[in-house]
């Protein structure tokens, strides 16, 4: 909002921009070898002054980006590794202007001000001048705390978008297979579902399930549109509290049987097996048409024996 | 000569007699002057005097422009009649991790119709981080007879369409190199459209590309250029299709492999073996997508003058790796994945006297559970054997200040340092303590340090090292760091070169911001982000500073009164008209 002035720089700065200036002295030089990053020189005076329009941009945001978190910092606070810095050192700047936080910031952890609350929100452990950091991290390596805190913090590692996406769609190379479809460390499992007869294939997370109802539920949902319905079209509210077992009568019952190819590349019921052991051993789905599962079953069970 | 030029060497002939009296005619000085290559001596010869300033700008064929809204198409038009080859960068580079907004801005076409206009010649253009469109790139195409080389790094807003339309009407094309872009990938359609008479080609990289392209048109275009001397492929290209490439072109000094896992015969892998080892010119050699030990061998023999291997999209294990090094001796750039581990990096060591730069990427870096990775211990190693070593990029989960110490002990040369310890605000793990120590041994041995990213824990003190000593730094990027104003203010406050400043997640607010007031017209730009800047301290700045451009990006719901994200850079066009909604200029 500032108005449009002509600035001499020579008054503006300690270090005028030498361009600025009118003629040749060795000041100029000694300038210009400071600023020698300037890839381009401004122009001499009276050649191509341009005049600065100001342009009063009022419109405020309406528009949502792609960002995460607002305070990644905090965040990464609140994500269970609390710092504690030892309060009151630092050179204590306060400055003309002592920043405000109003609620944006949760358990106000206001880190310009070394001497606000910093020591009362953290001070749990006690141990009130030491970074907890390490210890918590030590305490979290054995249990099965999801993948990140630091997932939630935007562009942290950074690491350019590029990279990420190569290394998230073609992850580092297992002990396991070639063609795990799986994404390492960012918590999903994306497998192909394909059913007899459709003109073309879905795929579904399998990590969001908690139990083969949860997934056979979804998976009828999704190709409810193929099948003539007859297990499917009441909606959910019918297949509560079925079992797993339940699940494998169901579409025993209706023409299509849901089957999953595993690491070994071959075809299994699903259902035999507990449920973890199943996402971890699925590659894909395929709804087959019960005419063609027949003698499936029997091959499945033996299967299941010889690796209990 | 143009035209042009030869009627200002007849008025200097005839102004011989007065121009004698001074330094040198016109001519003569231009054609001195022509040999600078360097744009920063080009900008001190124009600080010289009047003539010079004119001599200069009428003998500069390459303008480099580091933030495109430092300045307008029509003044550096206006300054440089005779530019043939453009540099331009855009977006701010944490723009690369997603904290710019879309639709940001740094779109090319303004520029692009300017140049059509002043510089109908133009041959190359080469840009950062901006955004470029599919018609854009026609235009680009259709508006320059002469252009010759295309390179977008980091760019947005194209597709391969784009691409197609280059291919298709660039007729001198030299170098079309596509890296890490944002781009629509729509087919590989767009190598056939380069004409079956077309054989100019030197450079062509199109690692990034995801989708599969064609392949009969790839390989009777490389077999007719048969000046290529850069190809890089992509993940779809096969190590069979490879070898046919390689067999047509072992002139090649620069060669980014397709996908390198195969199931081959033994005579496909000897034929392998034997295409990549008479490339007898091949200095860098990367791509190398999912490579396992199994096929690594085949590279032995090529490697013997590689100077710059890229394994960043391999993901080895140490005893793959050293296997390999030992067959590259004359390695001076390495980039791997930190699955090689510390193991790794002892080979790099041991078999890398010559090792320039290592930059080591995580490849799990969201989880946080992965116990393996590279410590301190894997850079130390390096650090031991390779002397000369002076740019890294190490991404670590776990440092001490003792290991820095030891480091920039063997290794004073450094002048890019970027260290990623992957923790936000991470001690040193032996002692718990803040890592200030080790940015400190880092400014005050290496004299030389121009670039610094700093991460770990970090209080005041750090700051005060780097403004103390680090009297060469060009570039600090710091996160999750500092304890105060001060920290910044002591950066501000010291280090005379620094050009561009980028901050995330610190405490530093109005009065850090506020202190680089005059500062900043001496840098290229400033980024803070998440730290403690308000709007007022951001108005503030722009009402002393007319110069400067103060841009904040507000996020969704946050408080009125903050500046979430602040962008200040200098600039002589003035403030932005194109920026969207979310971003306020001040």
């Amino acid at each position: 909002m500032s108005k449009p002035i002509e600035h001499d720089y020579i008054g503006l700065s300690e270090q005028p921009l030498p361009s600025m200036e009118k003629s040749s002295d060795t000041n100029d030089k000694k300038n210009g070898l400071r600023l020698k990053d300037t890839e381009l020189r401004l122009g001499l005076p009276g050649s191509d002054s341009p005049e600065r329009e100001d342009h009063v941009q009022n419109v405020l945001s309406l528009k949502s980006f792609v960002s995460g978190s607002k305070r990644g910092f905090s965040d990464a606070l609140d994500g269970g590794r609390k710092w504690v810095f030892p309060g009151g050192s630092g050179g204590g700047s306060e400055g003309l202007f002592s920043p405000r936080r109003s609620g944006n910031n949760n358990g106000g952890n206001d880190l310009s001000e070394p001497d606000s609350g910093l020591d009362g929100s953290v001070s749990k452990d006690g141990a009130a001048h030491k970074p907890l950091v390490v210890q918590e991290k030590k305490s979290h390596v054995g249990n099965t705390a999801p993948a990140s805190n630091r997932a939630q913090v935007v562009g942290w590692p950074p690491i350019r978008s590029f990279r990420k996406n190569t290394m998230a769609s073609h992850p580092p190379k297992n002990d396991d297979d070639d063609n795990a479809e799986a994404k390492l460390g960012s918590g999903c499992l994306y497998v192909k579902v394909s059913m007899d007869g459709a003109p073309y294939l879905r795929k579904v997370d399998l990590k969001i399930y908690g139990s083969y109802k949860e997934l056979s539920s979804a998976l009828e949902k999704m190709f409810s549109c193929f099948t003539i319905g007859q297990c499917g079209s009441h909606g959910v509210s019918s297949r509560d509290g079925l079992s797993e077992s339940r699940l494998i009568d169901l579409l025993h019952g209706s023409e299509y049987v849901l089957t999953y190819e595993d690491k070994d590349g071959d075809w299994m019921l699903v259902g035999d097996v507990p449920w973890e052991m199943f996402t971890n051993s699925c590659k894909r789905l395929r709804i087959m048409k019960s005419a063609e599962a027949i003698g499936l079953a029997p091959r499945a069970m033996e299967k299941c024996k010889n690796r209990i | 000569m143009e035209s042009s030029e030869l009627k200002r060497s007849k008025d200097s002939v005839n102004s011989c007699e007065s121009a004698r009296r001074s330094s040198f005619p016109d001519e003569v000085l231009e054609r001195v002057l022509s040999l600078l290559k360097s744009h920063r001596d080009r900008s001190s010869v124009s600080l010289v005097c009047k003539d010079w300033y004119n001599a200069e700008r009428w003998s500069r064929t390459h303008v480099f422009i580091g933030n495109c809204y430092s300045v307008s198409p029509e003044i550096v038009a206006r300054r440089f009649p005779r530019i043939r080859s453009v540099t331009l960068k855009g977006k701010p580079r944490f723009s690369d991790f997603n904290l710019v907004p879309e639709n940001w801005g740094a779109d090319i076409h303004a520029w692009l119709v300017v140049f059509a206009a002043e510089y109908p010649f133009l041959e190359e253009l080469r840009l950062k981080r901006m955004a470029i469109s599919d018609e854009s790139l026609e235009f680009l195409a259709v508006s320059f007879p002469n252009f010759k080389a295309l390179s977008l790094l980091s760019c947005d807003g194209f597709s391969t369409n784009g691409l197609a339309a280059i291919a298709t009407h660039c007729k001198n094309l030299t170098e079309l190199d596509i890296q890490e872009n944002g781009i629509d990938d729509i087919g590989g359609s767009w190598l056939s459209c380069f004409p079956e008479s077309f054989t100019t080609l030197e450079v062509l990289n199109f690692a990034n590309l995801t989708s599969d392209i064609n392949f009969d048109a790839l390989e009777k275009l490389v077999g007719r250029c048969k000046s290529m001397r850069v190809l890089k492929l992509n993940r779809s290209v096969s190590l069979e299709q490879l070898q046919r490439l390689l067999v047509n072109a072992p002139q090649l000094a620069e060669l980014g492999t397709g996908l390198f896992s195969q199931e081959l015969t033994i005579r496909e892998y000897e034929e392998l073996e034997s295409a990549l080892s008479n490339c007898k010119n091949m200095h860098t050699l990367s791509g190398l997508w999912d490579a396992t030990g199994i096929y690594l061998p085949a590279l032995y023999l090529a490697c013997t003058h590689l100077t710059f291997l890229n394994l960043s999209y391999a993901a080895l294990q140490s005893v793959e790796l050293a296997k390999l090094l030992a067959h590259c001796p004359q390695l001076k750039r390495l980039w791997v994945l930190d699955t090689v581990e510390d193991k790794g990096l002892e080979a790099v060591g041991l078999n890398c006297p010559l090792l320039e730069e290592l930059r080591v990427f995580p490849a799990d870096p969201f989880d946080d559970e992965i116990v393996h990775g590279v410590t301190e211990a894997g850079f130390v190693a390096v650090s031991f054997g390779c002397p000369r070593l002076h740019y890294v990029l190490y991404f670590c989960r776990q440092m001490t200040n003792a290991a820095v110490a030891t480091i920039v002990q063997n290794c004073p040369d450094f002048t890019h340092f970027r260290l990623c310890i992957m923790n936000p605000g991470q001690p040193d793990y032996l002692t718990n303590e803040p890592m200030d120590e080790a940015f400190g041994a880092v400014v005050r041995t290496c004299t030389k340090l121009q670039r610094l990213s700093v991460s770990g824990l970090l209080t005041d003190l750090t700051f005060e090292y780097i403004g103390r000593y680090a009297k060469n730094l060009e570039t600090l990027s710091v996160a999750f760091a500092g304890r105060s104003d001060w920290g910044m203010q002591c950066v501000l406050g010291g280090c005379p070169k620094l050009r561009k400043l980028e901050i995330r997640d610190c405490p530093f607010g109005n009065a850090a911001l506020l202190s680089g007031l005059e500062k900043y017209e001496s840098m290229r730009s400033l980024w803070m982000s998440a730290c403690n800047v308000t709007m007022n301290g951001c108005r503030l700045l722009a009402r002393e500073m007319p110069w400067l451009n103060v841009e904040v990006m507000k996020e969704d719901g946050s408080d009125d009164s903050q500046a979430d994200k602040v962008y200040v850079y200098r600039s002589i066009a003035g403030p932005r008209r194109d920026a969207p909604p979310s971003v306020l200029t001040l």
